[in-house]
C-alpha cells in the first residue's frame, strides 16, 4: 500500500517509522528483515523518498549499490524494495505527536486526525536547512533570499528559476551543487562565499561544480549586508577577521537578485523533544545506543535526525541498523544493553553511537572539530587507527571489532584524534 | 624531470577526492598517473588529462504528471565542453507522462553519442 488515505490504516503496528526519506525507507527494510510483521512508514509529502527526488545530480549509492546513481534513482530503488516487502507507506500525513506509550497522532490531508499504536517507533524525520535567522545577516528583508535546498526544489521539481543573478553564502554540498545547477539553467552565479578558511563541501564538488564553470569561491568571506526593498538588489560581501567579523574597509557590493543560503542543516527533533528522548547538545539529535535506540524504551532513530551525514549511503546504513534493532525489539530478541560509553575527547566534536557493547562489532561515526594531517584516532588505549587527514566537513567512519575490547574493563572510553 | 610535465587533478569518481598527478614525457605521452586509491582514479586521471568528460544531469518538461519537471541524465559522460550545450538543448524539450526510469527521452544528444534517459518513474 502506498497511499495518502488513512482509512486503510491498522490500529496497531509492530513498527511505525516517522519519515519516509532515505532513513525511514532503510529502517522499514531493516525491521522487516528481522521479522517485524506490520510495518508502517509515515511521510508528510505526496510521495516517500524525501530530499532525494530533488537531488537530480549523480553521486549517490557508491557504497550501497556499488554504482553511481542520481538521487531519484536511489529513491526509486529503495521505494521499490519497500513496496515489494509489503511495507505500508502512508503519505500526505504528518506525525503530530508520539507519546510514551508509543501512540502516534497522525494528521492526514484528507481524513483528519487518527491515532495508532506501535510496539516500536523509528524516528527518521531527517533535517531541515538553517535559514537567514540562524546567521543573522544584517540588511533589509526583500524577496530573493532563500535556502539552497528550497531553490533546488523549485528548480528541479517545479521548473521555476529563482532569479537571474545569484550569490551563494556557504560552501556546503547543496550550495555547490546549486551553483552548477543555476549556471546550467542560465542563471549567473557571481560567487560562493564561505566564512570558514576551508570549504565545507566535498572536494569533488568544488571541482565539478565550481572549477568546471569558473565560479569563484571566496574563503574567509561572508555576506555582510543584504540590500533591496521588494527584491534583493545587491549584497555587500567582505573578508572576515580572526573573530569571523566582516572587515568593513575591505567590503564590496555585488549586484544580484538572489541570495542562496547553504549554511548547514539542523536535525528535525520537535517530535523527539515532545516525546522526551534525551538529545546530545552537539549533534542536536537523540543520544543513541549501539542499536540506535534512544533513551526511551522501544524508540529508535537513524539518519540525519540523529546527526548530519555527508552521504546518503551512510544514512541508509545507520537507519537500516535502527530498523533491524526495532525489529529485534518487537520480536523479543533485543541484544544485551551496552556496557561502554564513548566520550568525545581531543579534537572530537561527537561520536555516534554514544554507547557500545564489548560483545559486538560496531560502526562508529565521528566528526572532528578542526582539520589535521597525519593523525590517529585513539579509543582509550585499546585501539589506535592512523588517518592521513581529517576534516570537519568529512565524517569519519570506522569499525571497532569486539576483540579490541577483550581486555578493557572500564565503562567509558575516551575517543581522541591526535597528531602522530 | 621538470614539473611542467606533471599536471594535477582532483578525482571526482567518489567522495574520497584523491589528488592525482599525471606525468607526461617529452612527446606528451602519459607515463604515469599517481595518487589514486582505486582503478577508477587512474582511469579518471588519464581521461581528464586527454579528453575531460562529464555526466550531465538536468530536467526536462513533462506534461500530464504530478510534477512539472522530469529528472534525466546522459547515458554516458559527454565532452566537458558540451555540457552547457546539452543542458540548453534540453531546456525546451517536453515529454508526456507516464515515463519509466531508464526510458530514453532523446537519443544521441548533440551528436555526443550519449542518450538522455529518465532517472525516475513519473506519472
Amino acid at each position: 500500500m502506498i497511499t495518502g488515505q488513512a482509512t486503510q490504516l491498522k490500529g496497531r503496528y509492530d513498527v511505525v517509522v516517522a519519515g519516509g526519506g532515505p532513513a525511514g525507507l532503510a529502517a522499514a527494510l531493516g525491521a522487516r528483515e528481522q521479522g517485524a510483521q506490520r510495518i508502517l512508514v509515515v511521510d508528510r509529502e505526496r510521495e516517500a523518498g524525501g530530499i532525494l527526488w530533488q537531488c537530480i545530480h549523480a553521486g549517490f549509492g557508491l557504497h550501497h549499490f556499488k554504482e553511481e546513481l542520481t538521487g531519484p534513482e536511489y529513491a526509486q530503488r529503495y521505494l521499490e524494495q519497500v513496496l515489494e516487502k509489503e511495507i505500508d507507506v502512508l503519505t500526505d500525513t504528518f506525525v503530530a505527536d508520539i507519546d510514551r506509550d508509543r501512540r502516534l497522532k497522525l494528521m492526514t490531508g484528507r481524513e483528519g486526525i487518527r491515532v495508532i499504536e506501535a510496539n516500536a517507533v523509528v524516528l527518521a524525520m531527517g533535517a531541515r536547512e538553517r535559514t537567514r535567522g540562524a546567521v543573522r545577516i544584517p540588511g533589509t528583508r526583500p524577496a530573493g533570499v532563500m535556502t539552497a535546498g528550497f531553490a533546488q526544489k523549485v528548480v528541479n521539481l517545479h521548473g521555476y528559476l529563482p532569479g537571474r543573478r545569484a550569490v551563494i553564502l556557504g560552501s556546503g554540498d547543496i550550495g555547490l551543487i546549486m551553483a552548477r545547477r543555476l549556471t546550467l539553467e542560465g542563471i549567473e552565479v557571481a560567487g560562493v562565499f564561505e566564512i570558514m578558511p576551508h570549504a565545507n563541501g566535498l572536494s569533488r564538488n568544488i571541482v565539478q561544480c565550481l572549477h568546471d564553470f569558473d565560479i569563484p569561491l571566496y574563503l574567509s568571506h561572508t555576506v555582510a549586508e543584504i540590500h533591496g526593498r521588494e527584491r534583493v538588489e545587491k549584497v555587500t560581501v567582505a573578508p572576515v577577521d580572526a573573530q569571523m567579523r566582516p572587515i568593513p574597509g575591505k567590503a564590496w557590493d555585488i549586484d544580484c537578485d538572489t541570495l542562496l543560503l547553504s549554511i548547514g542543516l539542523i536535525p528535525e527533533n520537535e517530535l523527539s523533544r515532545q516525546l522526551g528522548v534525551r538529545l546530545d547538545p552537539v549533534t542536536n539529535g537523540p543520544i543513541v545506543s549501539s542499536g540506535m535506540e534512544t533513551t526511551m524504551d522501544g524508540v529508535f532513530a537513524g539518519g540525519n535526525v540523529v546527526h548530519i551525514h555527508d552521504l546518503v549511503d551512510f544514512v541508509s546504513q545507520e537507519s537500516l541498523l535502527a530498523g533491524r534493532n526495532a525489529g529485534l525489539y518487537v520480536t523479543g530478541n533485543r541484544p544485551p544493553t551496552d556496557n561502554i560509553r564513548l566520550s568525545p575527547g581531543e579534537n572530537v566534536a561527537y561520536c555516534v553511537p554514544h554507547t557500545i557493547s564489548s560483545e559486538r562489532p560496531h560502526t562508529i561515526y565521528l566528526r572532528v572539530r578542526r582539520p589535521m594531517e597525519k593523525c590517529s584516532i585513539r579509543f582509550g588505549t585499546v585501539l589506535e587507527k592512523k588517518l592521513s587527514y581529517v576534516f570537519p566537513a568529512e565524517m569519519v567512519t570506522l569499525t571497532v571489532q569486539p576483540k579490541f575490547l577483550e581486555n578493557f574493563h572500564g565503562d567509558a572510553l575516551s575517543v581522541d584524534v591526535v597528531a602522530r | 624531470m621538470t614539473d611542467d610535465r606533471i599536471s594535477h587533478y582532483l578525482c571526482i569518481g567518489c567522495p574520497l577526492g584523491c589528488r592525482l598527478e599525471v606525468e607526461e614525457d617529452a612527446r606528451d605521452t602519459i607515463v604515469e598517473v599517481r595518487g589514486w586509491s582505486c582503478k577508477k582514479g587512474e582511469r579518471y586521471g588519464r581521461q581528464e588529462h586527454t579528453d575531460p568528460r562529464r555526466m550531465v544531469t538536468t530536467t526536462v518538461g513533462i506534461e500530464g504528471a504530478a510534477l512539472a519537471r522530469l529528472p534525466v541524465k546522459t547515458s554516458q559522460p559527454v565532452p566537458k565542453g558540451q555540457v552547457t550545450e546539452v543542458c540548453r538543448l534540453l531546456r525546451t524539450l517536453k515529454v508526456s507522462a507516464p515515463v519509466r526510469m531508464g526510458d530514453v527521452v532523446l537519443a544521441d544528444i548533440a551528436g555526443s553519442g550519449a542518450d538522455v534517459v529518465a532517472t525516475r518513474d513519473l506519472s
